[in-house]
């Protein structure tokens, strides 16, 4: 499996300002002074290699959306957040405007993680086969919603490709697209479910948009078994944990500390931290993985058990 | 788990100890929770004296922040201190170090809660 992320940030989408890319090239342009970078493959390597990540580069600001390529022809994504819109533009890109499969797997219909949906050119596209999952029983309803007066001028009776809703139940384990798939129920705002894929031994979490209140033990079992022995944890990490279970509490989110303590306790290969703050710039969430990773170390001996933490950006590939 | 509570004039300091996390969270928040309830305006001041615990994950936390909402809500004061070098960073990455007071040692705390506490902690 290779997991892409088309969108990472959370609640809603998110542009850099003017300011700030000024900031970035004008950090760049200090550290890069008389180092001799005349070409375009000097600047590119003291970028890549040098410059520290949140000057170099960007998590980006597209709302929900990750790509799960498994070796087959069929597209498998997580959400239609609007790095689903990149996402589509690239495949046709790539393609061409028909003979795509898309399977889709839904978190849940907060806007943040459907209003790419409009703005995904393969559905308009006649002799492409969209496959939308989910288990609340209102997904179709909520997408053809977005999709009309007085929302968006384009009605979702307009899309051309065959588009089909299958409504998943959580706990079951199905066979779709190559991939072994199991739903679970999570707190938040309407519910919402994470999903487990498994393929060729290889097993990803996908887990957005749910609070992790810690008062049930047997809840935190069933977390701790959904995430088990898992190469990578896609983890909503959008809170820090005292806004968690203070003045956030019950927003539906969870924390970093959470999802270190549930991948080592899961014995999980690989945290992914998702779902970015839209408030938190380049450098707060470099600040956010840099902690992150800190608190992994100083428990690890505590855990029997180490975990790689990661912070996702849009762009990001890993292997599984 | 045993908190040998300790009466500084009008503040109380309790003594936790070791690790609080998913196994003993519960046993700390059942020692803790008898003594929170005087723990108000014009009653007694309460200090957690962290200096013997290793570590608190966000259970334990979360029992610290119950703690905090009921002591507020009676218009009491908590306050927690002598972290230990890995729970103080523990306090930090979860940022609880903003949302409690937290002090260095037992004597600042106190002197902070409560002067005549100050006072009498110099005493024994």
């Amino acid at each position: 499996m290779l997991v892409r992320f088309w969108g990472t940030r959370g609640s809603i989408p998110v542009a850099m300002s003017a300011a700030e890319i000024q900031r970035k090239l004008v950090t760049a342009l200090v550290q890069g002074a008389g180092r001799g970078l005349d070409t375009e493959d000097k600047a590119r390597a003291f970028v890549e290699r040098e410059l520290a990540f949140p000057i170099g580069h960007t998590f980006g600001g597209e709302s929900s959306c990750v790509e799960i390529e498994t070796g087959e022809s069929d597209y498998v994504l997580c959400d239609l957040g609007s790095g689903a819109r990149r996402f589509g533009n690239s495949v046709l890109a790539a393609r061409g405007p028909a003979g795509h499969r898309f399977h889709i797997f839904m978190s849940h219909l907060h806007w943040d993680h459907i209003l790419g949906f409009p703005f995904f050119m393969p559905a308009y596209l006649p002799g492409n086969f969209v496959r939308i999952y989910g288990c609340h029983d209102t997904v179709e309803a909520a997408l053809r919603r977005q999709n009309s007066a007085p929302t968006f001028p384009v009605d979702f009776s307009r899309m051309g490709a065959r588009i089909e809703f299958v409504r998943l139940e959580p706990g079951r384990q199905y066979e779709i697209a190559g991939l072994s798939v199991r739903p679970k129920l999570q707190r938040h705002g309407g519910d919402s479910y994470g999903y487990r894929f498994e393929r060729g031994g290889r097993v990803l979490v996908y887990s957005t948009d749910s609070e992790h209140k810690q008062d049930d033990p047997a809840e935190v079992e069933a977390f701790v078994e959904f995430f088990r022995e898992a190469d990578l944890v896609i983890f909503d990490a959008q809170y820090s944990l005292a806004d968690a279970i203070s003045i956030k509490e019950d927003w539906g989110h969870s924390s970093n500390v959470v999802g270190v303590e549930l991948c080592q306790l899961a014995r999980a290969r690989r945290l992914c931290l998702y779902h970015h703050e839209p408030v938190f710039d380049d450098e707060r969430l470099a600040t956010l993985l840099a902690e992150t990773q800190r608190l992994e170390e100083i428990t690890r001996a505590r855990a029997g058990h180490r975990v790689e933490v990661l912070a996702a950006y849009d762009g990001l590939e890993i292997a599984l | 788990m045993q908190l040998e509570p300790k009466r500084f004039a009008d503040a109380i300091a309790l003594f936790p100890h070791g690790r609080i996390d998913h196994a003993t969270a519960d046993d700390f928040r059942a020692a803790l929770t008898p003594h929170l309830a005087s723990c108000r305006a014009g009653g007694d001041r309460l200090v957690l004296d962290f200096s013997a615990v290793e570590y608190i994950s966000s259970v334990g936390l979360r029992v610290l922040i119950l703690a905090s909402k009921q002591v507020k809500k009676q218009g009491g004061a908590l306050a927690v201190c002598g972290l230990q070098p890995v729970v103080r960073e523990i306090f930090e990455i979860s940022r609880f170090n903003l949302v409690l007071d937290v002090f260095p040692a037992l004597r600042e705390a106190l002197a902070r809660l409560s002067p005549p506490a100050r006072a009498a902690v110099d005493t024994v």
